[in-house]
């Protein structure tokens, strides 16, 4: 798993590619934990490279934003696709979460 | 039954990928595509990391993975450990509604796993738990 993190303006955006698995997806929640500890309160998570995600994955996910919930931040979810979108349907992750076709489309709406 | 493969290594979470390449390479040679051998791996990972995290308590143990092709048209995965009696079928379905503060991750890899798999059977026979991944090949 590749993590590349880019500022715009006030939001961070999170491109990740490879694998978010039990494997590496703490890396993940590490990653964005420090930045919420940093005061980052504004994401994009950019998973247009990611192949596989399991549990683990959404764990992080659920974790880095139950922490921003309660400085009211937000995260957002751009170029889901594949394996990745079936995982985030199982998982109703649809219904706690907003996801863009495109990361200018997730940028627009912040 | 003809068999197909089968690993035995500790249940630790290093191992995962050994266990998940061991398992993709029969799916692929049965012909499965990329997309059904993604949904088997992702099946497997959260069965494994089951078993990694509860089976064996603070103990070592083993898991043993066995690819076998049954009545000629069914794919099947038993995994195999020696832990505690441990169903993770029997877990309840997690709740899908609340908002992100209600939201649990426990149950949901389990409940994954029962999506993407046609067919899981649990045993428990001679101290072991057996999990059993059908797959119909289609």
């Amino acid at each position: 798993m590749d993590i590349s993190k880019r500022k715009e303006k006030n939001i961070m955006v999170i491109s990740v590619k490879g694998r978010m698995d039990a494997v590496t997806s703490p890396e993940f929640e590490k990653d964005l934990t420090d930045l919420i500890t940093e005061g980052e309160k504004t994401f994009i998570i950019n998973f247009s490279k990611l192949e596989y995600i399991s549990s683990a994955g959404l764990r992080s996910i659920l974790s880095a934003a139950k922490q921003l919930k309660e400085k009211q931040g937000k995260i957002l979810f751009a170029e889901l696709h594949g394996s990745v979108q079936e995982v985030f349907k199982i998982a109703g992750f649809y219904s706690i979460f907003q996801a863009f076709d495109t990361e200018e489309a997730a940028i627009k709406q912040l | 039954m003809q068999i197909l493969s089968s690993i035995r290594l500790p249940a630790k979470l290093e191992n995962l990928y050994k266990f998940m390449n061991s398992v993709s390479q029969c799916a692929k040679g049965q012909g499965f595509t990329q997309k059904r051998i993604n949904e088997i791996e992702l099946a497997l990972e959260e069965a494994l990391v089951n078993i990694f995290k509860y089976a064996y308590q603070d103990n070592n143990g083993d898991v043993e993975i066995t690819c076998f092709i049954d009545n000629g048209e069914r794919f099947t995965i038993d995994i195999i450990d020696s832990g505690i009696p441990f169903n993770m079928l029997s877990y309840k379905e997690p709740d899908l509604t609340s908002d992100i503060s209600g939201r649990e991750i426990g149950g949901l890899g389990v409940f994954i796993m029962k999506k993407l798999i046609d067919n899981i059977q649990y045993s428990r026979e001679n101290e072991k738990n057996i999990s059993r991944f059908v797959i119909l090949k289609k």
